[in-house]
């Protein structure tokens, strides 16, 4: 309750200020691009990473800049799978299978960073979700 | 030898009655008829298989699956082939441990293998341990009337391959990513053009040619190293001859093309397939309009879109039937009337099915 009000008390302060919640800087864009781009260094070398897994086998071997993983298509229905699938868990198939690894939580950092680099490579392709 | 045997293929042979047969397996050749007085014969192409050390004697097990399915399955036809190709990418990252590895699995074939340098066989040690186990780099053979040739296609810039890197493995590690951009362009060189040029000199041009090389002798996919750099200047050698073929890895899918005279095919990995380059979404890729590309892979079958094949030049011309496991077998050859290379089930655009482009 204190918590809730201490927040209201910011929240008006800032108003009076005249600070509008939608604002934001070429400064700010630029942090989040810059904050992006850092996970997404991140998912590239987990990609290529022969430890992600327990053989030493790296996505990259078999999907060169994450070619065909097709993260548009997502969420979608997978048949293998028996119902409607998010990117991770197919992600965690690739761990699981060819990489011989242990399953990642889906808010792990790692995974998020796997997610942002797989769809910066995928860039500009157009959403397609529950396509195959 | 019930390890061998697909789940698919199971079902496929017990539903015709023949259970125990390796239903991907032709049961006899196509014999072509070819003037002259050749005797027909076959080979044998198995490819890239990217044996990977884990640690000690522990191998990565699926690469090794793959090529020890595709010995198995290679010794078990007939009439048998003449003689088996390997067409380089034994290794992974080239070292003695995965070359001895791959070497003994290979050594269970019964026909003579010959083989071809891949860039995860040759840059730890540039090719000094690969030399040991199979001889020369580079050479040629002469097997009933047609003249096979052997390039070591993955040579680089000298800068790159001898000054770039702090260490052997590094520089290895370089090259193995196929994407990595700090790799550098596959090349014949002038060494073995020169060298090229004077084995052909003794040939008749109405011999057929075949040229086995790692990378395509074509340009196709440069960020993927699916690209020769001095691919005009080894086209121009071979461009007099009447017949020529050249056959290449690395890619790990089915491509074919016609460029002039010269006819190519490329073969299967028994390791992993990869996507064409055209589903990279940030680049440009110049994938032969003559190809009709494979289905994409399934992972939930490991051994999908992987796979060997048989290949024959009686016509002249190669015809290659791809084994393909877990999946249709496809044959691509030479076709006379249209000179050049079609896919005989697939090529028509009316006869392809709904393209799998999901799994
Ligand atoms: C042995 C080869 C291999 C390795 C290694 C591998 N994959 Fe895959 N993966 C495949 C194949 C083949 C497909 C199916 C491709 C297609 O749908 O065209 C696939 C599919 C996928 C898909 C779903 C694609 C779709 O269209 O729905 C994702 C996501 C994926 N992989 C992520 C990964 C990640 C992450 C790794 C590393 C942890 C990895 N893969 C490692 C072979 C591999
Ligand atoms: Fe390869
Ligand atoms: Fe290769």
């Amino acid at each position: 309750m204190r918590r809730t009000l201490a927040v209201l008390a910011i929240g008006f302060s800032l108003s009076a200020l005249n600070a509008r919640a939608d604002e934001f800087t070429k400064a700010d864009t630029d942090r989040y691009q810059k904050e992006y781009l850092n996970v997404v260094a991140d998912g590239r070398a987990l990609w290529t990473s022969g430890t992600l897994g327990t053989n030493g086998v790296a996505c990259g071997q078999c999907h060169p800049n994450a070619a065909n993983t097709h993260p548009e298509t997502y969420p979608k229905f997978q048949k293998q799978l028996g119902k409607v699938a998010q990117l991770f868990e197919m992600v965690n198939w690739c761990v699981r299978n060819p990489l011989e690894g242990k399953p990642l939580a889906a808010d792990d950092p790692k995974m998020t960073a796997i997610i942002s680099y797989v769809n910066q490579e995928r860039r500009g392709v157009k959403l397609a979700p529950g396509t195959h | 030898m019930s390890k061998l045997i697909t789940r698919r293929s199971v079902m496929a042979a017990g539903a015709a009655g023949a259970v125990g047969t390796l239903t991907t397996l032709p049961i006899s050749m196509v014999r072509l008829a070819f003037g002259g007085t050749r005797d027909d014969f076959t080979f044998t192409y198995i490819s890239d298989a990217h044996i990977q050390q884990i640690k000690g004697a522990s191998f990565v097990r699926n690469w090794d699956m793959g090529l020890k399915r595709a010995v198995a399955e290679a010794n078990l036809i007939q009439p048998e082939s003449d003689f088996v190709m390997f067409g380089g990418d034994l290794a992974q990252l080239g070292k003695k441990d995965e070359l001895d590895h791959g070497g003994e699995i290979l050594s269970h074939l019964s026909s003579k293998l010959h083989c071809v340098m891949g860039e995860h066989d040759y840059y730890f040690d540039l090719g000094e341990y690969w030399s040991k186990l199979y001889g020369p780099q580079y050479y040629s053979f002469d097997h009933k009337g047609v003249h096979f040739v052997v390039l070591n296609s993955i040579l680089t810039f000298d800068e790159w391959t001898f000054r770039r890197w702090p260490t052997a493995e590094q520089r290895m590690q370089e090259m193995a990513g196929l994407d990595n951009p700090n790799s550098s362009p596959f090349m014949v060189g002038e060494k073995q053009r020169n060298w090229l040029r004077e084995d052909l000199a003794k040939i008749s041009h109405e011999t057929p040619i075949v040229v086995f090389s790692h990378s395509p002798l074509q340009k196709i996919y440069k960020g993927w190293n699916f690209w020769t750099d001095d691919a005009e200047e080894v086209q121009a050698l071979l461009q007099p001859f009447n017949s020529v073929n050249v056959i290449y890895g690395h890619v790990h899918q089915i491509q074919y093309n016609q460029i002039g005279n010269i006819s190519f095919n490329s073969v299967m990995a028994t390791a992993w397939p990869w996507p064409y380059p055209q589903s990279y979404a940030q680049a440009e890729s110049h994938l032969p309009v003559l190809t009709v590309p494979m289905n994409r892979g399934d992972p939930f079958f490991e051994r999908d879109a992987t796979g060997w094949q048989l290949i024959d030049v009686n016509s002249g011309r190669v015809a290659a039937r791809y084994q393909l496991w877990d999946n249709e077998p496809r044959t691509v050859a030479f076709d006379h009337k249209q000179g050049r290379p079609v896919d005989l089930a697939f090529q028509e655009p009316t006869n392809r099915r709904l393209p799998q482009s999901h799994y």
